[in-house]
């Protein structure tokens, strides 16, 4: 069997007499596992990123994408008709599935963020919002802001979509980055490890130079330093995945800040992404040090 | 000069070997055929190319010139994996032995079987009887600088004859020990020669060549002049 088509199944399988044929100590080994662990803790934080940003711009996407919001502002006497009249105008306009005032502790529970939780709504002149649900075909925004210009004066509708696309942009964004620093880490650890399997492959040119001589192939040759390098990796990895994860759980929850960055974490199954790096982190050692190892070994033909 | 030969089916075949590197000609129009069961001693001066044409026989070195066949195989044709199949039917002795110095010598002498995958538990039996036929029981469990030069040449021989090869080439194996144990490794090779092994030895000590001789039927080449020649009847 040549190097080419090393199987991943014997590879798994390993041969104890093979792994010993490598000096076990170095400071490759430590350079190794370090590495890999440092990158999956970072990769886990990059991880945890793009699932929060993932979420967040669908979400923003789908509460933003169909609701729109009318703001009434008119003197207390005339508030409560035309709010009426705003809601009877929503009701027959084709592509608004719902509309429906917010109570007075809903805008409370809007406002509350910025002035407390202690605001005397009723003291102050506070618009009235109506939110606007549309139906799939969605509506006419030139044509009700008309309507409502006439039999509404102070009526303003807000389709959100001045800030709801660059919002949901900037979390598509995010979560694009998240992706690539994932990706960045996974090169910078395939780097790494590189550099550290041909620092090993020179420095066991001896041991290479006996294997070959007592009949050792190639395939046998790389193996027993790609098994090594993936196996340190994998090691690295859990505990940088373990180290990672405990400093996610340290994060303050979200109900705490209700800002974004409280949001970085996982939820549900999402918890059980992080055991992927590791595995991943293996499959990277695996190649670059095949690679490497391929390498050195043509050389030194 | 004309073909070096042996009776029967050559094991190792050099055909107008040249051998050039860093731009001078290191070896030149080099002939020799080594049949089954032959004993050759290679001697010359230091620097020579004996060395270097031991590497030409097991597949270690690839001719600028001329062929090299292993086996009935031109040593061009053949891919790293057909060599590392080579070297399993060649023993190798070198003069600085090259062990793995974090193995023990047992385990340096089964070096051979555990890369070709052999069962170990099935070859222990074998390992301890030639561990004992060179004289290291007792060393077994040490690692390999812990040994005397003799001791390392010893587990080298071990570790080159372990998988029954065809051949073994050894290169100035007795060059860091004494007549004493000189004469005893010399005796361990007649040995093997007697079962049948074909053996060269790359040598420049000319008494050991000449005791040997009152033991075996070998024949002596020279390498002078990067030429290959049958030494004189005083050798």
């Amino acid at each position: 069997m040549s190097i080419g088509i090393l199987s991943f199944k014997e590879f798994l399988a390993g041969d104890a007499q093979a792994d010993r044929v490598v000096p076990p100590t170095g400071f490759t080994a430590s350079l190794t596992v370090f590495s890999a662990g440092a990158m999956a803790f970072l990769a886990v934080f990059a991880l945890a990123l793009s699932l929060a940003t993932s979420r967040l711009a669908d979400r923003w996407g789908a509460e933003l994408a169909r609701s729109s919001t009318l703001r009434i502002s008119a003197p207390d006497e005339q508030m409560a008709a035309q709010t009426a009249a705003a809601l009877k105008v929503l009701e027959t306009t084709t592509g608004v599935a719902s509309a429906r005032a917010l109570s007075q502790v809903e805008q409370l529970a809007l406002l509350e963020p910025w002035f407390g939780p202690d605001l005397p709504l009723d003291t102050l002149p506070i618009p009235q919002l109506i939110e606007v649900i549309e139906n799939g075909h969605g509506f006419d925004s030139a044509g009700l802001r008309l309507r409502l210009a006439a039999e509404v004066p102070g009526a303003i509708l807000d389709d959100h979509t001045r800030w709801r696309r660059p919002l949901v942009r900037a979390a598509q964004r995010l979560r694009l980055l998240g992706w690539l620093s994932l990706a960045l880490i996974g090169g910078a650890m395939a780097a790494m490890i590189t550099l550290a399997a041909n620092a090993a492959l020179s420095a066991n040119a001896q041991v290479i130079r006996v294997l070959r001589l007592v009949g050792a192939r190639d395939a046998y040759i790389a193996q027993a330093f790609v098994r090594r390098f993936t196996v340190r990796a994998m090691t690295g990895a859990i505990a940088g995945m373990l180290a990672g994860l405990g400093a996610i759980l340290l994060l303050p929850a979200t109900e705490v800040g209700g800002g974004f960055l409280t949001g970085l974490g996982f939820q549900g199954w999402h918890w059980l992404t992080p055991l992927t790096v590791p595995l991943l982190a293996a499959l990277v050692a695996f190649f670059a040090t095949r690679a490497a190892a391929l390498r050195t070994l043509r050389n030194m033909a | 000069m004309g073909r070096i030969e042996h009776e029967g089916q050559p094991v190792i075949e050099l055909e107008n070997v040249a051998y050039s590197y860093g731009g001078g000609e290191l070896l030149s129009d080099i002939s020799l055929t080594l049949q089954p069961g032959s004993f050759h001693f290679l001697t010359g001066p230091s620097g020579a190319g004996k060395t270097t044409l031991l590497k030409l026989c097991y597949g270690a070195l690839i001719p600028t010139a001329g062929y090299v066949r292993l086996f009935a195989t031109d040593v061009r044709n053949m891919e790293r994996d057909d060599i590392a199949m080579v070297r399993r039917r060649v023993g190798v002795v070198h003069q600085d032995c090259q062990f793995l110095d974090h193995m023990t010598v047992a385990d340096n002498i089964a070096l051979p079987l555990m890369v070709s995958g052999r069962d170990m538990l099935g070859e222990m039996a074998n390992l301890k009887e030639l561990v004992s036929w060179v004289g290291l029981t007792e060393r077994a469990d040490a690692m390999p600088p812990e040994l005397s030069g003799g001791e390392r040449q010893r587990a080298a021989l071990a570790r080159a004859v372990i998988m029954s090869p065809d051949v073994i080439l050894a290169d100035e194996p007795t060059g860091n020990v004494d007549w004493e144990m000189s004469q005893r490794l010399m005796r361990l090779l007649v040995e093997l020669n007697r079962m049948g092994k074909t053996i060269m030895i790359a040598t420049h000590d000319l008494a050991l060549i000449r005791a040997t001789k009152a033991q075996v039927q070998a024949r002596v080449l020279r390498i002078s002049n990067r030429r290959l020649q049958l030494a004189g009847a005083d050798l």
